[in-house]
This record gives structure tokens, sequence and C-alpha cells, in this order.
């Protein structure tokens, strides 16, 4: 990995153009817009950009609109990571040939968790295991939020959505959220991180990152959608830093699968009393509201539980790295 | 170019002849994911990979649907590209046959026709490309492994004319085509090259004013694959149509260039007409059982029956004018259909074609044989009861029986 130093500075940002433009029709208080505002001021280069259909696929590219200032190819829902693969196979034979004319061009794909986790899997697996050079920014808000705030195997356990709703019977989803990036690390990948926005500094450095590794590199995103959690918008970046706080979603980065805790969350591992009760993060979030009740108070002692002994696994993994 | 260039003689079976042909296009990439009876060009062409023939990426991608994906990727990057696939494989594509043609993506798929599951059955017939009539993808059916030959190359000149900006689709009937070893005369490395030429791209007006080529490039960002609402999608729609109204044309300009070089060419491009001018029974059909269609026709003819064959070469853009010029006299028409259409009044190309002769003043009384599915054999004993019952409506004017099921056991 030729990792250049690179010092993402408020002023370095702001005197970089946007790639993602205002004008976009995402929510208030989106995660995942902030999330890609941010990481596309991380490029080097020459950029193209492709996307899962999903709502940031559909917010930024309503014709005759677009919000992108990079090439960019939506095709369907289940291929960003097979768009990514023809990109890359395209500009490696071409400019063989000498019709490209930069000497290199970075490709990002992006998806939600539905375009990753579950209809994309495949195409995503496949394209790793090729070895194309590209990023693949998966940004997880937990559902399916573009159709209407439906369950995906990234939804976690308790969530209501509209396809898990909170009844007399079922306090919401009843499985655990499926763990992607172990997924993504058992494809022995040079460079898997998780982020999430209100880290910016750290998520742009992973992003870059990412982008500087010759071959595949996975970026998992962990971004508040206020529509889809039943939250205020204006709380998303502190949903964003309470899941990291509370454990909920630790960010780490592997290099050649080698874990290592980013700032954040290595503070906590230093001073577990610093650590924050799930409680914490859940509450103030609608889709985990019937949760706070008397009946439903097993589920909050298992997700607690859980959350404890994933953080205990993930530090024994750190260490042992 | 006008000049008939070297050839050499090769035996080669369909796939071969295909991806043979892809080697000499000079194509770009290559993403394909295995399945019989097409998996031959894929071996043949990986070979070329190996040994390093071709300077193309090839992808063996993870299934069939990322396999178009990645070629329709690749090209609006600015590749040439090329796939192969059949049956399941193209029923796996089917979401991104709508999104390569609505993304105007010359690629060109060689398809090794073959019956579709269930039950499960690996041999030819064209359930699977005529399931993709609507697609948005030319058509074209060939009836030998020469043709697939030339039709394969023809088809980057047509796909990638700026005018016709589509994909393509090379059927070439499985294992009677794909796997039957045959004569194919080739031409050269550089003739065929020369004649392809370069990828050429249309040119698109941006936002700013300039005058830009139709991919994805740093140099001028471009949004491919947008939402077009309810105010835009079907302005999109039928601009797609306008690209089949000029393959029409291309087809047909590209078939006599190619001649030129080749001395080969088949009928006008769209259609292949044998015998049809006097006569007075006639068999439409498309793919290989056009050529023993041909030698019973020769037979009859010897006997004194005014009989032809017309074999339908492009399905899509449906040539509809030609069609009802060939047809217009003669008598009675049986259309040969490898697929159906359950619960429809016969099958697609009896549809399509007794479609475009309804406005003839005076029609042909018209009949449909469905035949050969999952492989079943059609000897030309069966072939030549078709003309007989043909002669039998002719004479008698009555119609027992509009669609027909050939050597089924009923």
């Amino acid at each position: 990995m030729t990792t250049q130093e690179w010092k993402f500075t408020a002023k370095d940002i702001a005197s970089k153009p946007d790639l993602f433009l205002s004008g976009h029709r995402a929510c208030a208080g989106c995660g995942p817009a902030a999330a890609l505002r941010l990481i596309m001021k991380a490029t080097r280069g020459p950029t193209i950009v492709t996307q899962a259909t999903g709502c940031m696929e559909i917010v930024g590219s309503i014709y005759p609109y677009s919000s992108w200032a990079v090439p960019w190819l939506h095709t369907a829902f289940e291929n960003a990571a097979a768009n990514a693969s023809g990109i890359d196979a395209a500009l490696k034979a071409m400019r063989k040939k000498g019709k490209v004319k930069q000497e290199h061009i970075d490709i990002i794909a992006i998806a939600g968790d539905g375009g990753t986790y579950d209809i994309g899997l495949q195409a995503l697996s496949g394209a790793v295991e090729r070895g194309h050079d590209f990023l693949f920014v998966l940004y997880d808000n937990e559902g399916y939020m573009n159709t209407g705030i439906q369950r995906s195997s990234s939804t976690p356990i308790g969530a209501a959505t509209t396809t898990t709703p909170a009844g007399s019977v079922n306090p919401g989803k009843l499985e655990k959220k499926k763990p992607i990036t172990e997924i993504m690390l058992a494809h022995e990948m040079e460079y898997v991180a998780t982020a999430t926005p209100y880290y910016w500094k750290d998520m742009m450095t992973k992003a870059r990152k990412g982008l500087e590794v010759e071959g595949p590199a996975f970026l998992h995103v962990f971004a508040p959608c206020p529509r889809g959690w039943r939250s205020e918008p204006a709380k998303t970046m502190e949903y964003s830093k309470l899941s990291v706080e509370s454990c909920v979603f630790p960010i780490w980065e592997a290099v050649n699968g080698k874990r290592q805790l980013s700032t954040p969350s290595k503070l906590i591992a230093l001073a577990p009393q610093k650590k924050k009760p799930v409680k914490a993060y859940l509450e103030g979030q609608g889709r985990f509201r019937h949760l706070f009740t008397p009946q439903n108070q097993h589920v909050l002692d298992g997700i607690q539980l859980a959350t404890d002994e994933r953080w205990q696994r993930l530090l024994q993994k750190c260490e042992s790295a | 170019m006008t000049q008939k260039v070297k050839q050499e003689i090769v035996a080669m079976n369909g796939d071969e002849a295909v991806a043979f042909a892809v080697k000499q296009c000079d194509v770009d990439v290559v993403a394909a994911y295995p399945i019989t009876p097409q998996t031959i060009i894929v071996e043949k062409f990986s070979e070329y990979v190996a040994n390093g023939e071709v300077q193309t990426e090839f992808v063996c991608t993870e299934s069939e649907h990322s396999a178009l994906t990645a070629c329709l990727a690749a090209s609006v990057t600015g590749a040439r590209t090329f796939t192969a696939s059949a049956s399941a494989g193209l029923a796996l594509m089917h979401e991104m046959l709508f999104v390569t043609s609505g993304s105007r993506a010359p690629v060109v798929m060689a398809v090794a026709n073959r019956a579709l599951s269930s039950p499960l059955n690996i041999h030819g017939d064209h359930s699977d490309s005529m399931a993709e009539r609507d697609s948005g993808w030319i058509h074209i059916y060939v009836e030998n492994a020469q043709e697939a030959y030339d039709s394969i190359v023809q088809a980057f000149k047509i796909a990638e004319d700026v005018g016709v900006s589509l994909p393509i689709i090379v059927g070439l009937d499985g294992f009677t085509i794909s796997h039957t070893l045959e004569r194919v005369d080739v031409l050269s490395e550089d003739a065929i090259k020369k004649f392809v030429g370069e990828r050429q791209f249309p040119m698109v007006l941006t936002h700013e004013g300039k005058t830009v080529p139709f991919k994805l490039d740093p140099e001028n960002p471009m949004t491919m694959g947008p939402n077009a609402l309810p105010n835009y999608y079907f302005e999109f729609k039928r601009q797609q149509e306008e690209g089949m109204r000029n393959a029409l044309k291309k087809i047909q300009e590209v078939n006599s260039e190619y001649a030129k070089i080749s001395g080969r060419s088949y009928g006008n491009g769209l259609i292949d007409a044998y015998k049809l001018d006097d006569a007075e029974i006639a068999i439409v059909c498309i793919g290989s059982t056009a050529g023993t269609l041909k030698v019973i026709v020769d037979q009859l003819r010897e006997e004194g029956v005014k009989a032809g064959v017309l074999r339908l070469r492009t399905f899509r853009p449906l040539p509809s004018e030609e069609l009802r010029n060939a047809l217009k006299n003669i008598k009675v028409v049986a259309v040969m259909d490898k697929s159906m259409s359950p619960g429809g009044l016969g099958a697609a190309v009896f549809n399509e074609v007794r479609n475009a002769l309804y406005d003839l003043k005076q029609r042909p009384i018209m009949v449909n044989y469905i035949f050969g599915l999952g492989g079943r054999d059609s000897s030309p004993r069966d072939l030549r009861r078709i003309f007989e019952d043909l002669a039998k409506i002719a004479k008698t004017g009555l119609v027992e029986k509009q669609v027909h099921y050939l050597g089924l056991r009923e």
C-alpha cells in the first residue's frame, strides 16, 4: 500500500471544490449525503463513481439535473461492484491501447446496505475476488429507506421497520445485524475499514487510503437516516457519535488483515468507563421506542449484552493482530 | 475497400467461429459466465487470452447478471465489448438487457439458443431469446457457422454506428450450429479490423455548451443512467425506437459492404428469400432450419411444386416492409417457431410475420408450426410434410388447424 501523507484540514476541505454538489434531493439531516460529500472531497484525482440503486443514487441524478461533478454511472440495484469491474476492465484495456489519457483513474462504487449486504453481495464478492481496482463505499443506514423503510440484513435486532413493525407479539426485527465487514475481511482484502461521518477526518482519511490501494478496498460508513430511524434531523451527527461511544459501531481499519481501532474507539478501549450504555444511543430513535417499555426490557438488555460481547470480540481481534 | 480479400479455410464449429470473429474485431472487454451450449466461445477466447493473441481484458464474472453489467459499464466507459450466453443465463441477464439498450450501449452478445427450464434441457430452441423480444436489442439469427462468424463481425459495425447505438444479440442454434464442425472461410485480421474500424461515439451537448463524446470521461463528466421521471422517460424510450429504425438501414448497408470484401451476403441482411418470386407456398423460419428447407424446396421444385423459403435473419428491428413485399403474392405461408407463447395465438415469429402482413389488401393464408422444442429433431420428412399441408390448403382454401405441433407425441 502506497499511502501518502494526507492531512484533511478544514481549510483543505473548504478550498477543494465539491464533487457531490448541493441541490440534490436528500432529506434534511441525511447522514449518507453528508458522508458522500466529504468522501468525494477525499479523492485524489480523476475519479469515476458508480452507484447502486438507492437513496443516494436517486437524489443526485434526477434528469435533466445532476449533483455529480465526476463521471457517474448507475445501472441497477444489485450490481454496483459489477459496474466497477466493467469500468476497471475498460480502463485497463483502453490504456494498453493508448486510448486513455490519464495515468490513473480512481473508481468508487457506492451502495446502501440493501445493495451491499443483501442483493449486491454476490456481485461485490465476485468483484473483490477478481481483484478489480476500486473502492466500495457502503453507506449503512440499516434498512431499505428508499423504498419506504423496510428491513435489510443490516437492520439491527429490535428495530421497527415497515416490514418488521413493533407489534403485540414481535418487538421489531427479531434477527441480528449481519457482520458484513467480517465477510469482507474473509476475502483477504488489503484494506477494510469502518467509519462514520461525525469523525469526518477519520472517515476521509480512510476513503483516501482505500483509493490508494491497488485493488479492491471496502469502507463501511455508518450513516444515520432521520426518516428511517424516526430521529430528529438535527441529531444525525449526534447519533453518529453515539454509535461509536456506545460501541454499537466501533471504528477501525484493517490493513492486510491487521485490525487496529481508530482513535475514538481506541480511547474507549483504553478507558472503558467512557463507554456509554446502548440506551443512550437507542433512546430518541423512534424505531426503538417500543423497547422502552417494561415488557420489552429483556430486548434492551439483550442488545446491551450482545453489544458488549461484540466489542470484547473486536478488542481480542485487534490485540491478536 | 471494395476488393474481395484473400480468405483462409478453417474447420470450426459455430462457437469457435464466434470466438474467432471476436478475436479479430479488436474487442477491449469480454465479460462472460459459462453456460452450455455457449461455453466453447469463452473457452476458445480464454485460449487466445492465455496465449497473448489478444489485448482484451477478459472478465470471468460470478454470474451472467454481472457479465452483462460489466459489459455495459465497460461499453459506456468507451470500450468495445462482447459477451455470450444462453437459456437460463440470458434469463438471468433479463433486467440488464433493458438497462443496456436503454443506456444505448452497443454491446454484442452471441446467444447459443437453448431451451428454458423447466424441465431442465440443455438443447437447442429459441425460447431464450424470444423471451427477450422487447428488451430493445437488435436480434440477428444465423443459419450456419460461416454466418455466425460473418455476423459477429458485422454486429460491431451495426451496434456501434452512432445512429444506431444499440446492443445486438446474434443467435446461433444451440448444438446444431454451436457444436457442429463446418467449413468456415475467414478473412485476415487486418481486413476485419479495417472493416469494423475504431469505435465511434455519438456526440452530445453538455450543459456548458460543449460537444463531447457520449462516454464516461473525467475530462467531460457525464451522468449516465439517471432517473427520468414521467416528464422525460417517454422521450428516452422513443429515441430507442429511432435507433431501431436506423438499424434497418444500417444492417442492409453493412451486409452489402461486407459482401464486397468477403463475397458473402445474407439476402439483404434483413431477410433471406429463397425461390420466393414465383412461389405459391412458402415457409418462414429463423436459424439453421432454413438450410434443410432450402434443400427440400430444391427437391419440390424438381417435382414441379412452386415452393419457397423466407429466412427471417433480422427479427428486431422487424423488416415489415420487406416481409410484405416478399410474401404478398404467396397463397399459403407457414411460419415455423422454435418457441412457444403459452396461451397465445401461435408463437413469436408467427405473430410478428402475420402482424406485418395484415395491411396487405390480399393476404396469404397463414399457419404456424411449433417445432424442435428442447432440441427435438425435425427430419427433412417432417419439414416436407409442412409443404404438403400447405399445398393442400392452397388447393382447398381450408385451414383445419392454425397452430400445429410438429413431431410431437399427442
